[in-house]
């Protein structure tokens, strides 16, 4: 298991290298920060341009492996550089990891939990009108983009405050600005705002993991050891909970890991179009100023959190399975 | 031994839902039965009868959508219709069942001692502690004779063999001390020798517990041995029932004297019977009698009613509803069925089956056939001068690497090796036919696809018709591949279900460049040779049964006249009445056309219907070599001797005789560089061997010896049988080799 683990590790390890300099080098083709600063008003002189460019080994005529080669070199040394407006992108980087990881932590419970859920129920209902709603749900959500759902509950939103006269669900920012009172009025007035930004990455998640879920279910229902857990006396729904459901969570430990990115670009949506602080609406930022580092630092933090979530899936696999522990 | 009636069955029904806008489809029609305490019932009949239809319906486990009428009454309380939560105290409690496939009826995911203690937890009160219930499962496993309980415990399904996870699946039945245990097909899954310690095994905790058994299986040998009155399965009824000598013995419904007809006994070479045709598909039997369109004495009556399902009594039945120590059969004929033999009700010259389309009505065409033959030997390049051998296999050795062990590793280890096959010698000589026996693991298929890969092999030297396959041209290996042909097991599979028949047949010929005129021409002759009609030619192979897709195979296999056929399990998917026809038409071949043979089986019966020779695997390595019938009466191998005692025969007295030597443990999966004797950890003469004897067996690896050098029989043993009574102690027979 150690001697696994560690393999996986060193394999994440070259996979982290590999993608960020592919993310440095892209992002310094496509992005153009001289634009940028070329765009103020008024102009600046072509030399102060050259000068604030080349502070922030940004300049283009600089050899782009000579600018990763000094970008990664500060980086293995913990500083991941300046953004484009001169601040320091680890700072900018402490105050948003957080924002993200939270809407990701619960965007992942809430749709691998629902999921699961759902597929089960619509498995053991097979056929009958809670699979067919439940279909019909999965559809409509998988066929809609992300930043259209997250605007459609916007919109949704808004017309349910107005229904009812005050502000029921707030869609604006991870908290009320300048709000008074104990823990748990700011608790409160925190899930108020996380509830739509949350839904948007957790519907995605539900829809798809309940397909899976549900094939799954449906394989396993018919399954021997099923039978055989009846045949010792245990009710249906009981032979299920006990026999049935971790046998059929081993396949979606691998959907798990590619999963976790379609939800990751969701949380990018979510947080541009609700106003969070997060590392996606960085990224979006970053991106259209042609800030090269701040958009090289949130892929760091992608790459990251995908390859930690491939290894999740590699622990849950082993945990789930004892067929695989082996060596 | 045995007292009251604890299941009594009446009139049950099973449906199972036939698709959209179709009928649901009848599986089990009216079966009525008695199980009383302490007794065992055999349920016997082919795929499709019904069987295990019925005894799922029993524990209310029919599929989902499943039809179930009538009564099933266990102890005075009806299950059919009880509610889930009701049924659920009654199942693992008081009836409890042994699942065919012991591998895929465990959880995969947890412990054997878990699973077994769970069922403890079910049902006892007060409910044991998740500790204690453990420990009782392993009191439970060592009742069933699993080696090392604790271990077994602990261990997950997968980590144990197919004998012991049955074994532990018995133990799980009688966890609670049932009144019943149902078992279906409880060791079809498992080797010979391994099925004789289940079926001990069952007996053991039957005999513990007192439960009534109903034992179901197609397999008339196990019913012979463990029954007490057997109920015969057709077409989802009971057709006969009777105590089990009696139903041997003096069987009274014309499908229950062709069915132990057919069945190839290890112990006599005699003529087989095949029941012509295949039984109606579910929901397709004829208004009348199921079996009459089969039937060489049914007549208009049987073709327009069901005949019941009645008492046996001389010449006439008298219906007697219920009846539990009688003779039973549904039949209007029982009279006539008891003065004839199954030879003379089913005579094998019969080419072909009946029913399903293609009838052979005419005779084969066996004189144009040899006149081919005669032709093409005339043309064809015969073998080489000096070589009588088709097949000449010497110290042949195939290992597959093992897949790394995972983890970080520095420096490089030597990848292990699984030996499938080690140091195996074999031959074929002309028109011979070898069977090549053994266990699943022993390195048969591996021998097999060794052959037919026409390359060099890892060591070890491979003749095909005189040409050593290490120095074969692309040329050659053309050549050769149009003398040396397949069967396969699944004819299903080995058939492309795009092609039809008579394209199947000419590819052969058209592989080989024979014009496509003169290929077609010769598909109705090849058609009519293995007793199907030449109109079969235009139709697709699903059209037809599984014994008549073997047939197709077969003459797929024949279109080009192969000196060499390879024979790998043809009849082991196939029914046994369904069988006993291929294999009457193997033998029919044999004599008209002569093709030498190499025929893989596990079945020593059919070994014994069919062969010249065998040659006995054992853990990738040959064990012993020789005459069929000297092999099957002189066995020399304790390891043999064991093979041949294992295997149960149709008929409950001979089975009652018969020597057993029950053998510890399971094949091993490949010997791969063991030093020694590979069967010594199961051989009865090794553990009571002296130590010096021993000491031979595990330095030594035997090598194949007879008792004189030009001696046929020979056997890779230190210490063989000297003729099949009492093995020698003191001297070994060869000198080993290390």
């Amino acid at each position: 298991m150690v001697g696994r683990l560690s393999q996986r590790l060193i394999h994440s390890a070259i996979l982290l290298v590999v993608s960020t300099l592919l993310s440095y080098l892209v992002s310094s083709a496509a992005l153009d920060p001289r634009a940028y600063f070329a765009d103020r008003q008024p102009p600046p002189p072509a030399a102060s341009v050259d000068r604030e460019l080349a502070s922030l080994r940004l300049d283009e005529r600089e050899p782009v492996l000579d600018r990763f080669a000094h970008w990664s070199w500060h980086a293995l040394h913990g500083d991941l550089g300046r953004t484009i407006d001169g601040a320091s992108v680890n700072d900018e980087f402490g105050r948003r990891v957080g924002v993200s990881v939270r809407l990701l932590l619960i965007g992942t419970l809430v749709g691998t939990g629902l999921g699961v859920l759902a597929g089960v129920w619509a498995a053991v209902r097979r056929g009958r009108l809670p699979d067919r709603m439940l279909t019909v749900f999965s559809f409509l959500v998988l066929s809609v983009p992300t930043f259209v759902l997250a605007l459609l509950l916007k919109d949704g939103a808004l017309q349910l405050n107005q229904a009812v006269g005050h502000t029921v669900i707030r869609y604006t920012g991870e908290s009320t600005p300048g709000r008074s009172g104990g823990l748990l009025s700011h608790l409160q007035d925190r899930a108020g705002h996380l509830v739509l930004p949350a839904a948007t990455v957790a519907l995605g998640s539900i829809a798809s993991y309940s397909r899976y879920q549900r094939g799954a279910t449906l394989d396993v229902l018919g399954s021997d050891h099923l039978r055989t857990a009846q045949a010792k006396g245990l009710t249906p729904g009981r032979a299920l909970l006990r026999h049935g459901l971790r046998t059929s969570l081993i396949p979606m430990t691998t959907f798990f890991s590619f999963g976790f990115l379609t939800l990751f670009t969701g949380s990018v949506f979510a947080e541009q179009i609700f106003g969070w602080p997060g590392m996606g609406s960085w990224f979006m930022d970053a991106a259209q100023k042609g800030d090269v580092n701040s958009v090289v630092a949130v892929n760091l933090f992608a790459s990251v959190t995908v390859l930690l979530a491939g290894l999740v899936a590699d622990v849950l696999l082993v945990v789930l399975d004892p067929r695989v522990r082996r060596g | 031994m045995t007292g009251g009636a604890i299941l009594e069955v009446r009139d049950l029904h099973v449906s199972l839902p036939g698709g959209r806008r179709s009928a649901p489809v009848p599986v089990v029609r009216g079966v009525s039965l008695t199980l009383r305490a302490g007794e065992v019932l055999g349920i016997v009949g082919e795929s499709g009868a019904g069987k295990t239809m019925t005894a799922l319906s029993l524990l209310g486990l029919t599929p989902p959508g499943a039809v179930v009428r009538g009564s099933v009454r266990l102890l005075g309380t009806e299950l059919v219709g009880l509610p889930v939560r009701e049924l659920a105290q009654q199942r693992g409690r008081r009836i409890a069942m042994v699942f065919q496939d012991p591998l895929t009826a465990f959880t995969p995911v947890r412990r054997v001692g878990d699973q077994i203690g769970e069922a403890l937890r079910i049902h006892q009160r007060p409910r044991p502690t998740r500790e204690s219930a453990l420990r009782r499962a392993v009191g439970l496993l060592e009742s069933v004779g699993v080696p090392e309980p604790d271990r077994a415990a602990r261990a997950y399904p997968h980590e144990l063999s197919g004998g012991l996870r049955q074994r532990a699946m018995i133990a799980m039945a009688v966890a609670n001390r049932p009144d019943v245990i149902v078992a279906d097909e409880p060791t079809s899954a498992l080797d010979v020798t391994v099925q004789a310690q289940v079926l001990d095994a069952l007996a053991v905790a039957r005999k513990a517990t007192g439960a009534a058994l109903l034992l179901v299986s197609h397999d008339l040998g196990v019913i012979a041995g463990a029954a007490d009155r057997v109920a015969v399965m057709y077409a989802g009824r009971i057709v006969e029932s009777a105590p089990v000598d009696d139903l041997f013995s003096r069987p009274r419904m014309p499908y229950t004297l062709g069915l132990i007809g057919s069945v190839p006994r290890l112990d006599d070479v005699g003529t087989l019977t095949p029941v012509p045709g295949t039984p109606p598909a579910p929901g397709t039997a004829p208004p009348g009698c199921s079996f009459a369109p089969r039937c060489p004495i049914a007549d208009a009556h049987c073709e327009e009613a069901e005949p019941p399902l009645a008492r046996v009594s001389g010449t006439t039945a008298v219906a007697v509803p219920g009846a539990g120590d009688r003779h039973l059969a549904a039949c209007f004929h029982t009279g006539t069925t008891a003065r004839h033999t199954a030879q003379e009700l089913f005579p094998p010259a019969v080419p072909g089956e009946r029913s399903g389309g293609p009838v052979a009505g005419s005779k084969p065409g066996a004189g144009a056939a040899k006149a081919a033959i005669a032709g093409a030997k005339a043309t064809a390049p015969g073998l080489r001068p000096g070589a009588d051998h088709v097949l000449r296999i010497t110290g042949l050795t195939k290992s597959y690497p093992l897949p790394r062990r995972s983890g970080l590793r520095l420096r490089r280890r030597p990848a292990e090796a699984l030996h499938a096959v080690e140091r195996a010698d074999l031959h074929v000589r002309r028109g011979e036919t070898v069977a090549l026996v053994g266990e699943s693991g022993a390195g048969k298929s591996t021998t097999l696809s060794e052959v037919i890969a026409f390359a060099a092999p890892e060591a070890g030297r491979i003749e095909i018709l005189g040409h050593d396959t290490a120095h074969l041209r692309r040329a050659d290996v053309r050549g050769l591949r149009g003398r040396v042909q397949l069967v396969l097991q699944d004819p299903m599979a080995a058939l492309d279900p795009r092609m039809t028949v008579g394209a199947i047949i000419a590819e052969p010929l058209l592989a080989q460049r024979t014009d496509k005129a003169r290929a077609a021409a010769r598909t109705p002759e090849l058609l009519r040779q293995v007793g199907l009609d030449p109109s079969a030619a235009g139709r697709y192979p699903h059209e037809f049964s599984g014994g008549q897709r073997q047939r197709i195979a077969f003459a797929r296999a024949l279109a080009v006249e192969p000196e060499l056929l390879l024979l790998d399990e043809p009849v082991s998917a196939l029914d046994v009445s369904v069988q006993a026809g291929i294999l009457e038409l193997l033998r029919r071949l044999k004599r008209e056309l002569g093709p030498a043979c190499l025929f893989v089986t596990h079945d020593l019966a059919v070994v014994r219907q069919i062969a010249d020779r065998l040659v006995v695997m054992y853990g990738g390595r040959t064990i012993e070599s020789g005459g069929v019938t000297e092999v099957f009466t002189r066995p020399r191998h304790p390891y043999t001797k064991a093979l041949l005692s294992a295997v149960p025969l149709p008929d409950p007295r001979a089975e009652r005789a018969r020597e057993r030597i029950i053998l510890p443990g399971d094949p091993p999966r490949a010997g791969g560089g063991t030093a020694g004797c590979l069967f010594r950890a199961r051989c009865p003469v090794y553990q009571t061997a002296a130590p010096e004897a021993r000491a031979l067996c595990e330095r030594e690896t035997p090598i194949p010896a007879g008792r004189s050098a030009d001696d046929p029989h020979v056997a890779a043993c230190h210490f063989p049988y000297p003729d099949g009574k009492a093995p020698l102690r003191h001297r070994p027979a060869s000198k080993g080799q290390l």
